[in-house]
């Protein structure tokens, strides 16, 4: 059985890479399998390259959010919930299960609990796609 | 697009190659479309690498550069400016982080990691072919700096900032300047007392003009970033009547300066709270610096004989602080030798686990040698024990000195040699969302290179906040802290990226979608060709990309995070 699955996660350069490469620092492990693409800001996913890593082969797409960290201000929280929940219909849409684009809030402090989440979320879907 | 593009893998040391195959990333990408070079090499960031790059970039025409090594928090800016020496703009250069990301993250799975490594620098060559030539934006910083924390290291910065003509705010919690430094009376090496070291200097910060002191005040909120923060500032009242006041001050940089706690022995810790003659070093060192008998009292007792337990509190096996405190031997032993100067009749026994009074304070231990004090040692397997029998307290150890023979000692007083700890007041952590290492003090970017920078841009730690230091150490740590604040902001401008949004007029049908959601009104509109459409006005447009998800045709998008880009990164990442 597997036990990686392939994980897309979204992270921003101020906030979340700072607890991603900590996370690295502090050799808290997390499956090779997950590889981050950085953005300035989390609002600024488009539902497209969510949908676009699903046709290409990824298990789960994690938006690492800035949450209310933002350098960019405060509706950033807001916006980027409008991203997820379209890219949750979309998903509804084409038949892909919702529960496979995850999202939290990650401030550059938060190593342990990116950690936690990403092998939380691995577990969900090496149980529903590879069991 | 990129068609002659160079690829740099790093070992970084063995960081990266003890569990990461290199050569093999390398010959997974030799032959990737646009690729005409690709070289592994021991230190990218070396000297001879960044030579190298720049040759390779002329002989070679290169029209981009990779180099896949630590996090670009480190090494982005170095390897832009070694782009730039090559006469390529220096925002044709792409980093991948295969240290953080690969290597250390998956340091349990070698194949794994090399697996990852290598559909990271693919990603990172699908980014490059993109990558064009950008002008940064530049805009003015705030000329001052606020340091918090007016302990010796808050108080040497503000000194220094201030010599470079700086103005400086100095922002001290308490009502009274020097953190544990001014508490202290004599103290290693020179013997000049901290209350009057801390005295000397604040007397002189009190001559300047350009520098501000606020005690009994803290920093409740800070907004902005490098460049341009605004911090709001409570002072206490500080007779009762007074109002308690709110200001609010907009600097370019912060200088850290908390400091540290004591570490607190828990209850029965070597006796600690259990017998009332076992007390921490602070304790001991404040006990014999306002004594004044001819012998040593404490609680009305005679002390002749005093123990020393060593690392109560650091280097500790099971507990979570596996640092050395760095100060704690040689203070003791220069207590010590005072104790035995002042008052008649003291003996001292060390029980220690091994001796770290490195440098120039040798000559402390060889002093108190010199002196009689007996030294006996364990390992930490077997720490000594503290005891009380027919009323007397004891102190028992497996000499490792003497081939493991238990020796028991009467002590009048037992002192334990605490360590430093974080300080258990993390607000102005949490407030800058500055990062703590596995020591839980204030991490640094890079512990040899960048030693009191942080990852939060402009914000830089001096002194105990970052980790235990004697004062010589605190002293440094701040000088250098202030010099790279002050580096920030020294030349008025700062630079930033120039990544700015960027509408396509033919896709655009002007719905205002994208205007109502950037937070900085950078979004207006024209009439092109008799069609209106979306304008960005890139003075003001941050980079956010908050405008680009919500464009119905799908019209707009980020400079370096285009549409075409990401998805490219995607399918590379995907397994190609
Ligand atoms: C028992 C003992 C003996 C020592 N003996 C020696 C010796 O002999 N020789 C030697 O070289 N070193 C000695 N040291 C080490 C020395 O005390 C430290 O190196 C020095 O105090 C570190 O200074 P600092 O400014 O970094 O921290 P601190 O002294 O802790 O000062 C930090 C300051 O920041 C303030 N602060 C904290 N939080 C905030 C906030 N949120 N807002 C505003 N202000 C804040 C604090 O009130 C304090 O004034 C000894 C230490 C101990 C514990
Ligand atoms: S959201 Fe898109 S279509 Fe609407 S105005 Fe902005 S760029 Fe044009
Ligand atoms: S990128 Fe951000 S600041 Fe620039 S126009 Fe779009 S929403 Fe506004």
């Amino acid at each position: 059985m597997k036990k990686n699955a392939k994980i897309l996660v979204f992270s921003t350069e101020k906030i979340s890479d700072p607890a991603i490469d900590m996370a690295g620092l502090l050799k808290l492990h997390y499956p090779p399998t997950v590889y981050t693409i950085t953005v300035p800001c989390s609002s600024g996913i488009k539902p497209s390259w969510i949908l676009h890593a699903y046709e290409k082969g990824f298990d789960g797409v994690f938006i690492a959010a800035d949450g209310s960290d933002c350098v960019f201000g405060e509706s950033c929280t807001e916006k980027t919930g409008n991203v997820v929940s379209i890219t949750h219909d979309k998903m509804k849409g084409t038949g892909i299960d919702p529960a496979r684009l995850r999202m939290a809030a990650i401030c550059s402090v938060c190593s342990e609990s990116f950690v936690k989440q990403i092998r939380s979320f691995n577990d969900y879907l090496i149980k529903t796609l590879h069991a | 697009m990129k068609e002659r593009i160079g690829v740099y893998i790093c070992h970084c040391g063995g960081n990266i190659s003890d569990y990461v195959d290199v050569e093999r990333v390398r010959q997974a990408v030799e032959n990737d479309r646009g690729v005409v070079l690709a070289k592994t090499t021991v230190f990218a960031c070396s000297d001879s690498n960044q030579n190298d790059m720049v040759d390779d970039i002329k002989k070679h025409n290169l029209d981009g550069v990779i180099v896949a090594s630590c996090s670009p928090k480190l090494h982005l800016a170095t390897f832009r400016s070694v782009t730039e020496r090559g006469d390529l703009n220096k925002y044709t250069y792409v980093h991948t982080n295969i240290r953080e990301q690969a290597s250390w993250a998956h340091s349990d799975d070698k194949i794994g990691a090399t697996e990852k490594a290598i559909l990271l620098v693919k990603a990172a060559i699908a980014k490059s072919r993109y990558a064009e030539p950008l002008y940064p934006n530049q805009f003015e910083a705030e000329k001052t700096i606020a340091v918090i924390g007016a302990g010796i290291s808050g108080m040497k910065a503000a000194v220094s900032l201030s010599d470079k003509n700086t103005s400086v705010i100095l922002i001290e919690k308490e009502n009274k300047v020097g953190g544990h430094t001014a508490t202290w009376g004599p103290l290693a090496m020179s013997d000049e007392k901290g209350s009057d070291l801390s005295h000397r200097i604040y007397s002189d910060l009190l001559q300047r003009d350009n520098v501000t002191v606020l005690t009994g005040s803290e920093v409740i909120s800070s907004k902005g970033s490098i460049g341009n923060f605004t911090l709001k500032v409570r002072k206490r009242a500080q007779q009762a009547g007074d109002p308690v006041e709110t200001m609010e001050f907009n600097v370019g940089s912060v200088v850290v300066a908390t400091g540290f706690d004591p570490y607190l022995p828990k209850a029965g810790e070597f006796g600690f709270s259990s017998y009332e003659n076992v007390i921490t070093l602070p304790d001991f060192k404040h006990l014999i610096d306002s004594f004044s008998g001819k012998y040593l009292e404490y609680r009305g007792k005679r002390i002749n004989r005093i123990a020393y337990i060593y690392c109560v509190g650091s280097r500790q096996v099971d507990g979570e602080n596996r640092y050395c405190s760095r100060y704690c031997c040689t203070s003791v032993i220069h207590a010590a030798i005072q104790a035995k100067k002042k008052f008649k009749e003291i003996y001292n026994f060390h029980f220690n686990r091994g001796i770290r009074t490195y440098g120039k304070q040798e000559l402390l231990y060889a002093e108190s040698l010199q002196q009689g004090d007996i030294y006996l040692q364990s390992f930490e397997d077997a720490p000594p024990q503290v005891y009380a029998e027919n009323g007397k307290t004891k102190v028992k150890i497996k000499d490792v000195l003497t081939k493991e023979k238990e020796l028991e000692i009467e002590a009048d007083l037992v002192v334990l040699v605490t360590g430093m700890v974080p300080r258990a007041d993390n607000s102005i952590g949490t407030m800058f969302k500055l990062p703590k290492g596995r020591d839980k003090f204030f991490n640094e970017v890079h512990m040899k290179l960048r030693p009191v920078e942080t990852v939060i841009d402009g914000i830089t730690i001096a002194g105990t906040c970052q980790g235990p230091k004697n004062i010589v150490e605190s002293v440094n740590s701040a000088l250098s802290a202030a010099a790279k604040s002050y580096s920030y902001i020294s030349k008025g401008m700062l630079e930033t990226e120039p990544i700015v949004a960027e509408v396509n007029t033919d896709l655009c049908a002007w719905c205002g979608k994208c205007a109502e959601a950037c937070p900085f009104d950078a979004i207006g509109q024209k009439d092109v060709n008799g069609k209106q459409v979306a304008v960005i006005n890139n003075s003001v447009c941050k980079g956010c990309g908050m405008c680009a998800p919500v464009c119905p045709p799908d019209a707009i998008n980020l400079i370096n995070y285009s549409s075409e880009e990401i998805m490219s990164m995607i399918e590379q990442l995907a397994g190609g």
